[in-house]
């Protein structure tokens, strides 16, 4: 991994920061009320390699670790943009980088890298499997050289802007696997050629984001689309999931600063009984709080970030970097409307879309209920709680 | 072909703007890469682009212009030479045009391209007086240029349109702001902006005198403040015309 000092970190803060200053607040809510994919934004940030950031040079990338990465996301968030839209086309490949073989890396990553290849989407919900992912019940059944997958995926972001899709099915029937984790393989498909066998039905959220119910019917998977062994990819699924964990935290922190930056400045700005409300301590207060609670968060992001890019064991800290900066942004987005009043309602001031995906981190990818199960158990070694 | 393009970094445009007590720029504060040299990159690139070579940088600061530098080789340019001295502090428009066309002399350039202005002294003095010291011609307030051959040409902007003006290379264009939309810096720009060369050079290397200021500004005062209009009821008669005469007396038509 390439190593990097404050001043790059400068850098990329201020070169994402040009980037999204193209893309001002009413380029979102055009997306927004017209529920439209931002493909101009993703397409620009594509153009200038910040989706690429975390493939090795020799695969086309940048090679630089989550720390970067995650300073990119905040800084998108940060500037009102929503980096929701193709922040997995930086992640999702992870598995395949850690997990692949040399001829799929070489296959694949040079193309994710240069952006004509799109992996953003990851299957792994299904509707009576959640956070319990052992459960799932979508399979992939080996025939000669491919796999025949059937099954229902819910919650599935990003299907209609991927080429690829990272799929996570038994390839194994839970009753005979001695341990449930045991028996589930990850394959990477291929939508372009999936023909009608994909069936995919949006689902309309709160937020204009695209997520999607999507239906396998006997769809084909070479077995060359598989990433590494048969049965063991629990494993390599999970190995992903501290690095999304990072990465959200990031953006929350984004959400966080945004919320802030914003309140600060019409708090000061804002008149009402002949001074500037944020002499209020009612109004300055939850700001300061909220700006309190993300500076913590931000420590804790570093701090896993730090970890991961060692190759040390990271799993508490992304989880709290997580559960601490999604509930500081929500404390921030909160603020921010208490501050801006009726106008945190009007579309033209981005309070209210920003609030409502600000809650969003709170529940997914992980719920933060989840979040402190983890913490009670692995860190706190008291009795599983789920 | 060999592109100088000149760099200054300026206080942010953004951020309110100080002097010092001897009524210099204060440049202490949030400073950035001039948006108008931003422009003049993004057509040096676009040159190169196109008929290959190489882009130089120069600029003349504090050490702290290292900052700004970088924000231009992060975009693209090839390389830097920064000229620095305390000797050049508070330099006017003379001395500047003299140290930078010292530093650029020795590149041989093909094409220099400046702003046209600075955002922060605003003077427009520094483009022509450094074609005049480098002996090159000068096109100036360009908003396209074109490289053909030997032979650079221009739409020179002017109030109700352009001229085409073209002059034999070597040759200095001075390029307006709204010319081309820079390119950000790409994370591979910043990436390989680490490895780019910055020389620096003060005024022994450069073999330079600096003159006392032949100019100083000695006093700074705030443009008064609007003073109240004169309001015109319109009593159907003499209303139209008093307003027609104060209209006309004020040049307005």
């Amino acid at each position: 991994m390439e190593t990097t000092t404050g001043t790059e970190h400068q850098d990329i803060r201020a070169s994402v920061r040009e980037l999204c200053n193209r893309f001002p607040g009413s380029y979102w809510q055009e997306c927004d009320q017209q529920r439209r994919y931002p493909e101009e934004f993703v397409r620009a940030l594509t153009q200038a390699g910040w989706l690429a950031c975390l493939i090795p040079e020799r695969y086309g990338g940048s090679g630089l670790g989550m720390l970067e990465a995650g300073i990119v996301l905040e800084e998108i968030n940060r500037s009102g943009a929503n980096a929701a839209a193709c922040h997995a086309q930086m992640y999702t490949m992870g598995a395949l980088l850690r997990h692949g073989s040399e001829e799929q890396k070489q296959r694949w990553l040079p193309e994710l890298a240069a952006g004509r290849l799109r992996l953003q989407s990851f299957a792994v919900t299904e509707p009576d499997a959640g956070s319990d992912t052992t459960r799932i019940r979508t399979f992939a059944e080996r025939r000669g050289d491919r796999y025949l997958v059937r099954g229902r995926k819910v919650f599935t972001s990003r299907v209609q802007h991927s080429d690829l899709l990272m799929l996570l099915a038994r390839t194994t029937p839970i009753e005979r696997v001695t341990r449930k984790t045991e028996g589930l393989s990850v394959l990477l498909v291929d939508l372009r050629q999936a023909g009608g066998r994909v069936r995919v039905s949006p689902i309309r959220t709160m937020v204009n984001h695209e997520t999607n119910e999507v239906v396998f019917e006997e769809a084909e998977v070479p077995v060359e689309n598989r990433i590494g062994e048969e049965g063991r990819g629990f494993r390599y699924i999970l190995s992903g999931m501290n690095a999304e964990r990072i990465l959200i935290a990031s953006e929350s922190l984004g959400d966080g600063y945004f919320f802030v930056d914003r309140a600060t400045a019409y708090a000061r700005e804002r008149v009402v009984f002949d001074r500037p409300i944020g002499h209020n301590q009612g109004v300055q207060f939850p700001i300061a709080r909220a700006y309190v609670q993300l500076e913590g968060a931000r420590l804790m992001r570093d701090r896993a970030a730090a970890l991961f890019d060692r190759g040390e064991e990271a799993g508490a800290e992304a989880n709290m970097a997580k559960y601490l900066a999604s509930e500081a942004a929500w404390e921030a987005a909160n603020a921010a409307m208490t501050t801006f009043g009726g106008y945190g309602f009007a579309v033209e001031y981005d309070i209210e879309r920003k609030f409502r995906e600000a809650r969003l981190p709170i529940v997914a990818p992980v719920s933060n209920n989840l979040i402190l199960g983890y913490i009670g158990e692995h860190v706190l070694g008291l009795p599983r709680s789920y | 072909m060999k592109i100088v393009v000149t760099v200054k970094q300026v206080p942010d445009p953004n951020s309110p703007q100080r002097l010092d007590a001897d009524n210099t720029i204060a440049r202490d504060g949030d400073v950035v890469l001039d948006p108008g040299d931003a422009c003049g990159v993004e057509i040096g690139l676009r040159l190169k682009e196109a008929h290959g070579g190489e882009v130089v940088l120069v600029s003349m600061g504090p050490e702290r212009a290292r900052e700004a530098i970088r924000k231009a080789l992060s975009m693209g340019a090839d390389r830097a030479v920064l000229v620095t001295d305390p000797a050049l502090e508070g330099a006017d428009v003379n001395t500047t045009a003299r140290a930078l066309a010292a530093a650029i002399g020795s590149e041989s350039p093909d094409l220099v391209v400046c702003a046209t202005e600075s955002y922060d002294g605003s003077t427009g003095m520094v483009p022509p007086m450094l074609a005049e010291v480098l002996g090159l011609p000068q096109l100036t307030f360009a908003n396209h240029v074109e490289v053909n051959g030997s032979t650079v040409s221009v739409h020179r902007q002017t109030e109700d349109g352009y001229q085409v003006v073209e002059a034999p290379m070597p040759a200095l264009v001075a390029v307006t702001a709204g010319i081309a939309e820079p390119r950000y810096a790409s994370l591979r720009g910043i990436m390989a902006a680490r490895n780019k060369e910055v020389r620096t050079v003060g005024v022994a290397d450069l073999g330079l005198e600096v003159p006392a200021p032949a100019e100083t500004v000695e006093g700074v005062e705030d443009a008064p403040s609007r003073q109240q209009g004169e309001i015109v009821e319109d009593d159907g008669a003499s209303g139209v015309e008093r307003i027609m005469a104060l209209l006309q007396a004020a040049k307005v038509i």
